[in-house]
C-alpha cells in the first residue's frame, strides 16, 4: 500500500484500492450476503415481506428432505429424498469428473513438460487453445451432436466395427460427465503442467540412474512433485463441474438431473429466491467440505494449492 | 565388483556438432580416472554415454567387457552423481538412500537397515530421518554418495559434484571422495573443470578439448610431460614464446624467437609448435646465462608466502612471469629492475597445438 502510493501518488492509488474494494465489497461479497440472508427468510407475496411471517428460520433448508424416492444401487434398495438424491450425485458425479479430467491430463502434461520438445511446444499449446476460441455452448452443444443415437461417435464405432447396435449415450450421467470433462479438462492440465515443469530432470534421470523402471519414476518422483498442481486442478475442475448449469442444462438426459439445475428450477420457475438461494449455499458448503475433505486424504495443505 | 570401462572409437554427434571426437581409452576396474577439461569438452557427454542417458553416435562402450549398446540407465551397473546432485527434496534422506534397494524390491526394515550403515560410511550419523533442506552443502554431498553406493555400482560417474561447494569443504571432500574410492574398491570416473582436482585425486587423467580427448596419462606424467600445448596451458601455468623450430639433436631442439634462440625438448614428429616453460621453473639472475635467458624489466612482483611471483617485459614487449621459491632470506626482487630471467633447457619443452578436428 504505502509502496503503491509513493509510486504513483495519492491520485492513482486511491483509484486502484477504490476500484478493487468496490469490486470486491459491492459486485461481490454484498450480493451473496444479500442471497445468504434471503435464505434464511420463507417465500412471501410481496405484501407480506417484513410482515410479521417474515421472520428468519431454516425452513428454506428443510425443504431439501422433501419429496422421497425409490433408490437402488449396488442391491441396496431405501428411499431417499429427491433432491437429495441429485444433490449426492452430482457430488459423486463431480468426482468422477475430476478423476477422468486428472486421467485425462497426466499423461499429456509429462508429454508437455518432459518429452516435447521446445519448438514443437507453442504448436502443442495452441492446439490445446483453439478449441477456447469457440464459446462453451457451441462446445458442449457439439457433445449432444456427437453423442445423439444417429450421431457420429455412434457411426463411427459402427463402421469400425467396435459395436453392431447404437449406445444410447444420452442416458442417466454419461452425457453430463463426457461433456464436463471435455469443458474443463484445461483447467487440470495448466496447473499441473506448470508444476510438473518445475521438476528438475536431474530427479528423473536419478532415479532411472538408481534402477528405477518407468512406473515407479512416475509414482516415487513425477507424481509426489505434482501434487500441488493436482490439487489445485482438482478443485477447480470439481468447483466448476458441481457448480455448472450450462452443460447439464444443453445436453443432459432426463434421468440425470444436475443439482444447479434443481437450484435454476426453484428459481426460475418457481419463482421461490429464498429456497433457491437456501440450496445454492448448500452445494457452496457440501463442496467445500469435500474438497477440505479430500485435502485431507491426499495429504495437501491449502499453501500448496495457492502456489 | 568393480569393473573396467573401455571406449572405443566413441563420437558423439549433436546435430551438425561432433561433442565428442572419436575417444578411445581404457580404463581400469578400481582406477580413480578424471576426466578434465573446460566446459563444452564433451567430457559430461562421455559420462552420459557410459551411464546410458545418451547414446554414442558412433563406437562402442564395454563395461566389464560388456558391449552395453541398447542398455537403458536403470540396467546399467553404473551409479551417477548429478552436478546439483538431484536428491529426492520430498523423502527423508534414509529413503533417498535407499531408493535404489526400494527398486531392487528390498524389505523396509532391511533398507532402513542398509541406508544407515551407508550413513555412518559417509559420516552423517543421526541424519536418516531429516529432510534434504535441513542439510548443508557438504552433507547433501555425501548423502548423494550414499545414495549411489547404495546400488553396489561397479562403477561410479561422478559430473563435476564439488563445484557447488565452498574452497575448504571442497579440499576436504576431495580427500573424502578418494578414501571412500579406496575403501570401496570401486571405479570412479570423475569429471572436472579443475585441474586441482584432477590431479589430486585421479590415478590418471585424461585431458580433453573439443570432444578429443588429448592426453592420458598419471597426473605427473600430464604435468611434467604434456603432450601438446592446450595440455600445458590447461594444466598450469606457462611462459609461452613462438618461434622456428631449427636444428635438433637427442630430443632437444633449437628454437628462434624474436628474443633469441632457445634450446628445448621436443617430441619425435613435432615439426611445429610454441616453446612452454613453466613459471616455477624460470630464474631471475642479475647476469646473462650461457643459454636460454633473456634480459628483461621487472614488473610487478608479488609476495606470497611461499612464493614470490616476478612479473617482467621483455625489450620487445614479451610479457613473463617467474614464481620463485622463498628461501627465507627476505631477498626480494625489486620492481623496475634490470635482470636477466633464464632457464634450463630441460625445463622447457617444444609443443604443438591442440589435436582438434580439421575444418
Amino acid at each position: 500500500m504505502s509502496e503503491l502510493y509513493r509510486r504513483y501518488g495519492r491520485g492513482l492509488t486511491f483509484l486502484f484500492v477504490g476500484l478493487t474494494a468496490f469490486w470486491l465489497l459491492v459486485l461481490v461479497i454484498l450480493p451473496d450476503f444479500k442471497l445468504l440472508e434471503s435464505s434464511f427468510r420463507p417465500y412471501l407475496p410481496v405484501a407480506e415481506v417484513g410482515g410479521p411471517r417474515d421472520v428468519y428460520s431454516l425452513g428454506n433448508y428443510a425443504q431439501i428432505f422433501g419429496n422421497a424416492v425409490d433408490f437402488n444401487t449396488f442391491g441396496l434398495h431405501f428411499q431417499i429424498p429427491a433432491r437429495v438424491k441429485v444433490f449426492v450425485l452430482t457430488i459423486i458425479f463431480s468426482g468422477l469428473v475430476t478423476l477422468i479430467a486428472f486421467l485425462l491430463a497426466y499423461p499429456l502434461c509429462f508429454y508437455l513438460a518432459k518429452v516435447a520438445s521446445n519448438r514443437s511446444l507453442p504448436t502443442l499449446f495452441l492446439l490445446l487453445f483453439v478449441p477456447l476460441w469457440v464459446s462453451e455452448v457451441l462446445r458442449s452443444f457439439a457433445w449432444y451432436i456427437i453423442l445423439t443415437l444417429k450421431g457420429p461417435l455412434n457411426a463411427l464405432l459402427m463402421t469400425l466395427g467396435v459395436i453392431d447396435k447404437e449406445i444410447r449415450w444420452i442416458d442417466g450421467y454419461s452425457p453430463v460427465v463426457i461433456t464436463l470433462v471435455y469443458a474443463y479438462v484445461l483447467f487440470m492440465v495448466f496447473p499441473v503442467y506448470n508444476s510438473m515443469q518445475s521438476l528438475d530432470n536431474n530427479q528423473i534421470e536419478a532415479a532411472e540412474d538408481l534402477g528405477a523402471p518407468w512406473w515407479r519414476i512416475h509414482w516415487r518422483i513425477v507424481l509426489p512433485h505434482s501434487k500441488p498442481g493436482i490439487a489445485s486442478g482438482s478443485v477447480m475442475v470439481f468447483m466448476l463441474s458441481a457448480g455448472s448449469l450450462l452443460v447439464p442444462a444443453l445436453i443432459n438426459s432426463t434421468t440425470g438431473n444436475w443439482f444447479t439445475q434443481t437450484i435454476q428450477g426453484i428459481m426460475m420457475d418457481g419463482q421461490d429466491w429464498n429456497a433457491g438461494a437456501a440450496f445454492a449455499f448448500m452445494l457452496l458448503l457440501f463442496c467445500t467440505l469435500a474438497v477440505i475433505l479430500a485435502m485431507r486424504v491426499f495429504g495437501v495443505k491449502l499453501s500448496d494449492i495457492a502456489k | 565388483m568393480s569393473a573396467g570401462i573401455d571406449l572405443e572409437n566413441v563420437c558423439c554427434d549433436f546435430g551438425n556438432f561432433r561433442a565428442v571426437d572419436n575417444v578411445n581409452v581404457s580404463i581400469q576396474p578400481g582406477e580413480f580416472f578424471s576426466f578434465l577439461g573446460p566446459s563444452g569438452c564433451g567430457k559430461t557427454t562421455i559420462l552420459r554415454m557410459i551411464s546410458g542417458f545418451t547414446d554414442p553416435t558412433k563406437g562402442v562402450i564395454r563395461i566389464g567387457g560388456t558391449d552395453v549398446k541398447g542398455q537403458r540407465p536403470n540396467q546399467r551397473p553404473t551409479a551417477l552423481i548429478f552436478q546439483n546432485l538431484a536428491l529426492f527434496p520430498l523423502m527423508p534422506i534414509w529413503e533417498n538412500i535407499a531408493f535404489g534397494l526400494e527398486v531392487r524390491g528390498v524389505p523396509k526394515a532391511a533398507r532402513r537397515k542398509r541406508a544407515e550403515e551407508l550413513l555412518a560410511l559417509v559420516d552423517l550419523h543421526d541424519s536418516a530421518d531429516k529432510m534434504v533442506s535441513q542439510l548443508s552443502g557438504g552433507q547433501k554431498q555425501r548423502v548423494a554418495i550414499a545414495r549411489a553406493l547404495a546400488v553396489e555400482p561397479s562403477v561410479m560417474l561422478l559430473d563435476e559434484p564439488l563445484s557447488a561447494l565452498d574452497l575448504k569443504l571442497r579440499q576436504h571432500m576431495r580427500a573424502e571422495l578418494r578414501a571412500i574410492q579406496k575403501r570401496t574398491g570401486v571405479t570412479f570416473i570423475y569429471i572436472t573443470h579443475d585441474q586441482g582436482e584432477a590431479l589430486a585425486m585421479s590415478d590418471r587423467v585424461g585431458v580433453m578439448s573439443q570432444g578429443r580427448l588429448q592426453q592420458v596419462a598419471g597426473p605427473r606424467e600430464i604435468y611434467n610431460n604434456p603432450v601438446n600445448g592446450f595440455v600445458a596451458s590447461f594444466v598450469g601455468e606457462n611462459n609461452i614464446l613462438t618461434g622456428e623450430i631449427g636444428p635438433r639433436a637427442d630430443g632437444m631442439a633449437a628454437f628462434q624467437t624474436a628474443l633469441g634462440t632457445f634450446r628445448a625438448r621436443i617430441a619425435d614428429g613435432v615439426t611445429a609448435g610454441k616453446l612452454y616453460v613453466r613459471p616455477e621453473f624460470m630464474t631471475l639472475q642479475s647476469t646473462a646465462g650461457a643459454e636460454n635467458s633473456v634480459p628483461v624489466t621487472l614488473g610487478e612482483v608479488a609476495f606470497e608466502g611461499n612464493f614470490i611471483s616476478a612479473h617482467a617485459t621483455t625489450d620487445s614487449g614479451v610479457e613473463m612471469v617467474a614464481e620463485l621459491r622463498n628461501d627465507g632470506t627476505g631477498s626480494i626482487p625489486q620492481s623496475g629492475a634490470r635482470m636477466h630471467m633464464a632457464f634450463e633447457a630441460s625445463a622447457a619443452a617444444i609443443l604443438p597445438d591442440a589435436n582438434v578436428a580439421k575444418g
